[in-house]
């Protein structure tokens, strides 16, 4: 178990080193953008000398450089700035946002992962008959339409010609968590939708690769039937690839909300993201693709830790 | 005695199909057989022959992408071939089962091998899962397994493929089967380990009354285990008879002449007289490491020229590094190879392409060797263009020429693929393109072991034939003494990567022996039904097998 551990410590460190160089990307990223805040904060009542008062407040006179490395100096110490366009801090603007992410991907991750594996293992099962056929064809149907598309279908029919979930998936504090769950359903069951369908396709490719096993044989001439073999002899073996694009979908579900949140104008994350480029409201957009990034890094490093302690052969060494 | 109620298994007529080339092909062309309770039938036969098939048709099992499409199977007055598959499950593990021939690939590596045991006495509610336990221990004890209270509740890889293969046939005898089918029990453990599992399951067999199928392309590994022997060429019977009348008169040309492949010798050569008398390749002391853990320690021999010295030994005992070291692929850590006297570097990138040129391998899986998507043309005209710079015509009548020495009509493979080609042939084209670089020493590295009896024995006498016409040296890596007797004239004996004898195979082949190279040479079976109960008198029980190699190692 030490080399988990040493494992967990050395792909930490990467971690940080991938989040500094992620950092600066973004920074000269949004320095590259046209037009300048000064200009969009002030909108219709920019003068030149309002867009140049306002620059010299906000200090972006100064080499680009120099600002980075100050707000590199504030980000080591946990402090990440003010926006630029409220004035608000950074932490206290993102946060809530991000609980609000956070809880709309757990929504869909506790429906969508469960069923997933449970529907990949039943295709695997039904191998090569019409039914698989069908759960291909509808999985990549889920699969390739866009988000954006399958979320104003559900609003459709959910929403406009039936009226049982709301189309604004707008929240408040004093919510209870069951209509809490009720508002937000639509938006969650578009995530499930595009993320199901990759998960349960890799799960039924996972398991079909191991029944030409030997062991696999084996079983059935020990008189295993097909959900036993399927279930007990060759999901075990399979964890390594379903945990692997398991993480990646979860990873996509606090990450690629960005156009979820905004069809349905939900609080979270995503919508802060958007309106913070639209108004090069640089302290925010870093925050948030740095939130994006060590999600990624955390959820691969997850993977990796559970398909180690999934394997037998790590798990008990000779 | 065997009367007609006594059948327990009744095969008419079996015929199966395999799909290939999207048409279903027969595979097996009417097969008969019959088996009486507590009957060992051995089935045997080249790769191809069926026998497997047949094995599996036994249970009612056709592989994936096989059928049967015609005969009976009946199974103690049951017709498996129209037997729901529900019904046919419930006989698998619990009245006839199944024996793989890799147990370290058919033992799910998730499960610990006791979980893997009492899956089918708990699933047929035969016993409690306490019970299936102390059977299982109880099955291991018997088999000889070591710590048999403990090793169940071990994972699979942490077993070796002796052990394991042990394990695999008390899981089989878990529900007390009326049948077992054993399909190739030993054919991947060395000769060593394999004693231990044929007197395992002998002991077994007899032990419950349990009828077997036996199935095996070894001839002296079935005249130990089986009653009757049935031989099938391509998907037919060839003739059936008891082990012992098999054995003396055999009555078909075929049976013959899988009895002769081990009648082929050549006359052994010795080294040459005289000064300026200069092994090809000279091993020097070498010790070579996989990173830390040290594999070979203070190798030495010498290989002189127009002489095969073959290298003998289990697998992991170091044959096959030290070609890796004399192909400059893995750079001893001490020591030299010396090159007709002259010092080699010890990485392949420090040497001349001459110095390259001169030592050339032949693999044992032809298969992976050779890449499928180039024409033999190339495979072998490479090396000719690369190491003697040939082109155009010049290079046509070299790669012409290599064909015909391989005794492949040029004009008909010239623009061939791999995978087109049967076993041996590719294994001829692995010679083909050793021989196109012109050396003067070759390695074979288990060139035969993948091939049929008769095929292999093909590949032999090519090597024998080259060697005469061209004066080369081999360096034979081999883990068959049948070979080694065969082409041999020196013999080096390896063991836990260090030589623990060599010498001429005159020698060799009698006493007095190291003790380890005695343990090799009767642990390789012989043509005798008798052969495996007089060793087992003469060893003793308790020092078969890895007891005995461990004690050689002391």
């Amino acid at each position: 178990m030490g080399d988990i551990a040493s494992l967990v410590l050395r792909r930490l460190g990467l971690g940080i080193v991938t989040l500094l160089v992620v950092s600066i990307l973004i920074f000269f990223a949004v320095e590259l953008l046209p037009g300048d805040i000064a200009q969009a904060v002030l909108g219709q009542s920019a003068t030149e000398e309002t867009v140049a008062a306002l620059r010299d407040k906000m200090g972006l006179d100064r080499p680009a450089p120099i600002r980075y490395l100050e707000w590199l100096g504030g980000a080591v110490q946990g402090d990440f700035g003010v926006s630029l366009v409220s004035g608000d801090r950074v932490s206290e603007t993102i946060i809530p946002r991000f609980k609000n992410t956070l809880f709309l991907a757990a929504y869909a991750a506790v429906i969508a992962v469960p069923l997933s594996i449970i529907l990949g293992i039943i295709v695997a099962l039904l191998r090569n008959t019409i039914a698989d056929r069908v759960a291909n064809v509808l999985s990549l149907t889920a699969i390739s339409s866009p988000e954006f598309f399958l979320g104003y279908i559900l609003i459709l029919y959910f929403s406009v010609r039936t009226n049982y979930f709301p189309a604004l998936a707008s929240i408040r504090d004093d919510m209870s968590f069951l209509e809490l769950l009720h508002r937000t359903f639509l938006p969650a069951l578009t995530m499930v939708l595009v993320v199901t369908a990759h998960m349960m396709r890799m799960t039924r490719a996972a398991i079909i690769n191991l029944l030409a096993s030997p062991y696999i044989e084996m079983a059935r001439l020990k008189g295993a039937s097909p959900w036993t073999v399927i279930v007990k002899h060759a999901l075990p073996n399979a964890w390594a690839p379903i945990i692997n694009v398991v993480a990646l979908n979860l990873a996509y579900l606090v990450t690629g909300v960005v156009l979820v949140e905004v069809v349905f104008v939900y609080p979270g994350i995503g919508q802060l993201l958007v309106d913070a480029v639209s108004k090069r409201d640089f302290p925010i957009v870093q925050a948030c693709c740095l939130i994006f990034a060590a999600t990624f890094i955390l959820l691969n490093l997850a993977a990796d830790v559970g398909a180690i302690l999934t394997n037998p052969r790590l798990r008990h060494p000779k | 005695m065997k009367n007609e109620k006594d059948v327990l298994l009744e095969i008419r007529g079996l015929r199966i199909e395999g799909y290939s080339d999207e048409t279903w092909v027969e595979i097996v062309h009417g097969v008969d057989l019959t088996l009486h309770r507590g009957e060992v039938l051995g089935l045997i036969g080249e790769s191809g022959a069926g026998k497997s098939t047949i094995g599996l048709a036994a249970m009612g099992f056709a592989r994936d992408g096989c059928r049967i499409s015609g005969g009976t199977v009946d199974f103690d007055g049951l017709e498996l071939t129209t037997t729901s598959e529900s019904d046919l499950r419930a006989l698998r593990g619990s009245r006839i089962a199944y024996v793989a021939q890799s147990a370290a690939a058919s033992f799910n590596p998730a499960h610990r091998i006791i979980d893997q045991h009492t899956e089918a006495p708990l699933h047929y509610r035969l016993q409690s899962r306490m019970e299936a336990q102390e059977d299982a221990m109880q099955l291991y004890e018997r088999l000889r397994l070591p710590n048999p209270t403990e090793i169940g509740f071990r994972y699979p890889h942490q077993v070796s493929g002796g052990q394991l293969q042990r394990a695999m046939t008390a899981m089989a005898m878990a529900c007390r089967p009326d049948l077992i089918i054993f399909d190739e029990p030993t054919t991947a453990l060395d000769v060593t380990t394999q004693i231990e599992v044929l007197a395992a399951i002998r002991d077994i067999v007899d032990q419950f009354n349990t009828a077997a199928i036996y199935i095996t392309h070894d001839l002296a590994v079935v005249a130990q285990m089986a009653d009757t022997i049935k031989v099938l060429l391509k998907g037919d019977e060839v003739e059936e008879a008891s082990t012992e009348r098999m054995l003396k008169a055999p009555e078909d040309d075929y049976t013959k002449s899988l009895w002769a492949v081990r009648s082929f010798k050549r006359k052994q050569k010795s080294r040459p007289k005289g000064k300026d008398a200069v092994p090809v390749v000279s091993v020097q002391d070498i010790d070579a490491a996989y990173g830390p853990t040290k594999v070979l320690e203070d190798v030495s021999f010498d290989i002189y020229p127009g002489m095969t010295v073959a290298v003998v030994g289990e697998s992991g005992s170091g044959k096959s590094t030290t070609a890796r070291c004399i192909t400059g692929l893995l750079p001893p850590t001490k020591g030299e190879i010396l090159f007709a006297g002259e010092t080699l570097p010890a990485s392949y990138k420090d040497r001349t392409k001459d110095q390259l040129r001169q030592a050339q391998m032949i693999y044992q899986m032809a298969d992976t060797a050779l890449n499928p998507k180039v024409k033999i043309s190339e495979i072998i005209g490479r090396p000719a263009q690369f190491y003697s710079g040939l082109s155009g015509t010049e290079l046509k009548s070299r790669v012409d020429e290599l064909l015909d020495l391989i005794e492949l009509e040029p004009s008909q493979y010239y623009n061939r693929y791999p995978p087109e080609l049967s076993g041996g042939q590719k294994q001829r084209i692995g010679i083909a393109r050793a021989l196109a670089a012109e050396p003067s020493f070759i390695i074979c590295d288990e060139v035969t072991s993948a091939l049929d009896q008769l095929v292999a024995e093909g590949i032999l006498r090519l090597l024998d034939r080259l060697q005469a016409e061209l004066g080369l040296a081999y360096m034979f890596i081999t883990h068959d003494l049948a070979t080694v007797r065969s082409i041999a004239d020196e013999v080096v004996v390896m063991q836990a990567g260090k030589v623990v004898e060599q010498g001429p195979k005159d020698q060799m082949f009698k006493p007095p022996h190291h003790p380890y190279t005695d343990l090799l040479l009767s642990s390789v079976p012989e043509m005798d039904p008798d052969w495996l109960t007089n060793l087992l008198e003469e060893r003793g029980t308790d020092n078969i097998g890895e007891a005995a190699s461990n004690q050689g190692n002391v």
